[in-house]
């Protein structure tokens, strides 16, 4: 083949792949859930190519409302090969920018490593953008919003800074609408305000399943839709996420596991000792038949 | 100050013209000029100045030094032309630092001691030494010109040796037997025997594609169409080479004298003049202290300094490498924007010490291939998704010896412990600095609300010493 030949031919390529790049994921619809009762209530899931919000339900709710985004962005971000077929694979998929103010790192830790692996997104995966203030944080996030390239984006601002008005979330919208790519706005420590997000999640923490010996189970939460454009009035659902399936599973709100067992705290176990007197004093304070010690 | 006495360190024309001179303890010079302005010596000003003055010097050459103390050595080579020769250069030059007002003595020659040598002991005027006639001319300067210490300089015209003729005219080896090899050296250099290079302050960039302007200008629109012009040429240029680069300099040269560099850096090596254009408009947008014209550019440059070999690309049809260079582009965006040190991406590290398993490394450069363990199927997370660093002290009351805890107040909030795994103790790593610190004993809990911590006990109950403390180090989903 001539070299001429060869470049048109490349080229040619790359404006088709180019061109599937623009119309794959904003006709891929929507991005469901993966627990049966939701995706029905929402028609089929969350569509793609728009914004969604997820607050945190208080300050206590921080981690769950970021476990819960990561779950919808990695459902987002998975490959289109992969459909519900081939639920297991899930180990793969698009790469997810992740843009978080330094005022979150320093309230809740900062994002580490092998746990994002542990809830199924392959770290390497992930770019991590940190802004200094809540200015750089929506420009990051509207430039990843603009990139079709991606799984999915996740802007976590800190609190309610004054550039995430009802303007630059439309901004985010039209952004998402436009490169087809699923844009969650990860709210923590901020009143509700009005925003053109197509639905607004409210999570909170939700005891999980205990495991053998009352350890604590896989994460759990406890989802709240405060709005959706469009869509039914206000509903809540319990569910968990599951990291072989890449997806979330409905609990029953009277599942048994999911009653508190509270330890028992009067009584020590058998296989336990005593306070062992050490010689400080404490151990007469905490009480010699309670088996418990304060300190800290 | 010197041997606790105030002492010139240098002097302006005026002063040395009423018979000052360095060296001088400031006393006697203010007993003989009373009137006498002294300011303190700040050698590290006078080297920035130095520097500036270097930069502006960018302009004739990419190859500028420092001749210390006072003095620019430029490697003209193959330059001069462009200015419309030597003798033409050098008066530029003149202007240039005459409108700066700065006083100049400048010589061109063969060697770079040479025309340090005849700028500073040759008759005073801008002087080109032809080639071939450095010896000639260079024979009949003083020996002060070797450029050596007082007591050598003295030395030698006790010995009738006035001039560097009267030097060269003695065998070399007994010239160093007396004075030592450095002296012969510095000579043979002088006269042109030995050439030696330069060490230029930047490193000569791999592609440079430059535009000088009659006027100077300072209108930001014919500024940015100059700049389009430049990366298409330097991205030609590169192509021609079958190379892309890594990280492009821009130079903007202002009239009077001071200069601005912006860098652009791309992930890959790349020579795409649109998506180049668009970095340059992004670093532009991002300046904290905006390009100031002043009275204007008179010329603009841009160096790529790293280069790297890039083929013809060739696209297949699944549009992968179409997806991977459209996250290249926006890493590259991104980093231009807020800084190598703010677009992350994670390397997982053989270790299991919690803090240092993973790494975050700049998106800038490529991530080192390593694969990231296989989460244990079926199983909860083990690591937090959130890390508190440093981990943060708790309250704690457990049950002894190694129970996890019952209850921990943190933040001013007490949270009942409703389920537990632990301990998993990890150790810390011996053999690295910081290894002595105490075992931790790690606990998954979960509170009566269902949130999910990770917390661990240092030191042991009943152990003897200090009680334990309970620190809690990282969050759950």
């Amino acid at each position: 083949m001539p070299p001429a030949a060869s470049s048109v031919l490349s080229d040619l390529r790359r404006s088709l792949a180019e061109a599937a790049l623009r119309a794959g994921p904003a006709a891929a619809g929507r991005v469901g859930l993966g627990a049966a009762e939701i995706d029905a209530a929402l028609s089929g899931g969350l569509e793609r190519a728009a914004l969604h919000e997820v607050y945190a339900a208080g300050t206590a709710g921080l981690a769950a409302a970021t476990g819960f985004a990561l779950g919808l962005a990695l459902r987002a971000a998975r490959g289109e090969a992969q459909g519900e077929a081939q639920e297991g694979a899930a180990g793969s998929g698009r790469p997810i920018l992740w843009v978080r103010q330094d005022f979150v790192d320093a309230e809740t830790g900062r994002l580490h490593a092998p746990g994002l692996n542990e809830l199924g997104l392959d770290p390497a995966r992930l770019l991590l953008v940190r802004a200094r203030d809540g200015e750089g944080v929506l420009r990051a996030g509207a430039e990843g919003a603009r990139c079709p390239a991606l799984g999915a984006v996740l802007i976590e601002p800190w609190g309610e800074p004054r550039a995430f008005d009802l303007t630059a979330s439309r901004r985010l919208a039209l952004a998402a609408e436009g490169s087809g790519v699923t844009t969650l706005l990860l709210r923590v420590a901020a009143a509700e305000m009005p925003s053109a997000a197509r639905t607004r999640w409210q999570v909170r923490p939700l005891a999980s399943r205990a495991l053998e010996a009352n350890a604590p189970g896989g994460p759990a939460f406890g989802l709240r839709l405060l709005r959706q454009r469009g869509g039914a009035a206000e509903r809540e659902w319990r569910v968990e996420w599951n990291r072989d399936r890449c997806a979330f599973e409905s609990r029953t709100p009277f599942d048994r596991s999911d009653r508190l067992l509270p330890r028992r705290t009067d009584v020590p176990p058998l296989s336990r000792p005593l306070v062992p007197l050490s010689g400080d004093g404490q151990a007469a304070a905490a009480g010699p038949d309670s088996g418990l010690r304060r300190t800290g | 100050m010197q041997g606790n006495a105030l002492r010139l360190v240098d002097c302006d024309r005026l002063a040395v013209r009423l018979g000052l001179t360095r060296e001088m303890t400031l006393a006697d010079a203010r007993a003989r000029i009373p009137g006498l302005v002294a300011l303190e010596a700040e050698p590290l000003a006078d080297r920035e100045f130095l520097d500036g003055v270097a930069a502006f010097c960018d302009r004739f050459t990419p190859l500028v030094a420092r001749d210390e103390p006072h003095g620019l050595m430029l490697d003209i080579t193959g330059c001069a032309h462009l200015f419309g020769g030597e003798a033409e250069m050098l008066s530029l030059v003149r202007r240039v630092m005459d409108r700066l007002e700065l006083g100049l003595r400048a010589a061109i020659a063969g060697t770079p001691d040479a025309a340090r040598a005849r700028s500073r002991f040759g008759p005073g005027a801008d002087e080109v030494v032809p080639p071939g006639r450095e010896e000639a001319l260079l024979r009949s300067l003083p020996v002060a010109a070797l450029d050596t210490d007082a007591g050598t300089v003295v030395a030698l015209s006790r010995a009738g040796l006035k001039t560097l003729a009267d030097l060269a005219s003695r065998p070399s080896e007994t010239l160093s037997a007396r004075f030592g090899e450095a002296l012969a050296v510095k000579l043979r250099r002088i006269l042109g025997h030995e050439d030696r290079r330069i060490t230029p302050l930047r490193p000569p960039p791999d592609c440079v594609v430059e535009r000088h302007f009659a006027e100077p200008f300072a209108d930001m629109a014919s500024l940015e169409a100059v700049v389009v012009r430049l990366i298409g040429e330097a991205a030609r240029v590169l192509e021609a080479r079958g190379e892309g680069g890594r990280v492009f300099e821009l130079g903007f040269f202002r009239s009077d004298g001071a200069v601005r560099r912006l860098a652009i850096e791309t992930g890959r090596p790349s020579r795409d003049a649109g998506a180049l254009l668009r970095l340059y408009r992004e670093r532009i947008e991002t300046l904290a202290d905006p390009l100031d014209p002043g009275f204007g550019f008179d010329a603009i440059r841009l160096a790529v300094p790293l280069c790297e070999p890039l083929g013809t690309p060739q696209h297949s049809l699944d549009g992968r490498a179409v997806e991977e260079e459209a996250v290249a582009d926006l890493v590259d965006r991104l980093v231009t924007r807020f800084g190598r040190d703010r677009v992350l991406r994670f390397a997982p590290q053989d270790t299991h010490h919690p803090v240092r398993a993973a790494k975050a490394l700049s998106a800038a450069a490529p991530l080192p291939e390593a694969a990231w363990p296989e989460p244990e199927p079926e199983e909860p997370p083990a690591r937090p998704l959130q890390l508190f660093e440093p981990p943060q002290p708790v309250e704690a009351v457990a049950e002894v010896p190694d129970g996890p805890p019952i209850r921990f107040r943190w933040r001013r909030l007490t949270h009942d412990v409703a389920r537990a795994e632990g301990p998993e103790r990890i150790a810390p790593e011996w053999w690295r600095a910081g290894g002595d610190e105490p075992v931790r004993d790690y606990y998954r809990v979960e509170d009566a609300q269902g949130r999910r911590f990770w917390l661990y006990r240092t030191g042991f109950y009943g152990a003897g010493g200090a009680p334990p403390r309970w620190f809690l180090h990282g969050l759950f989903a």
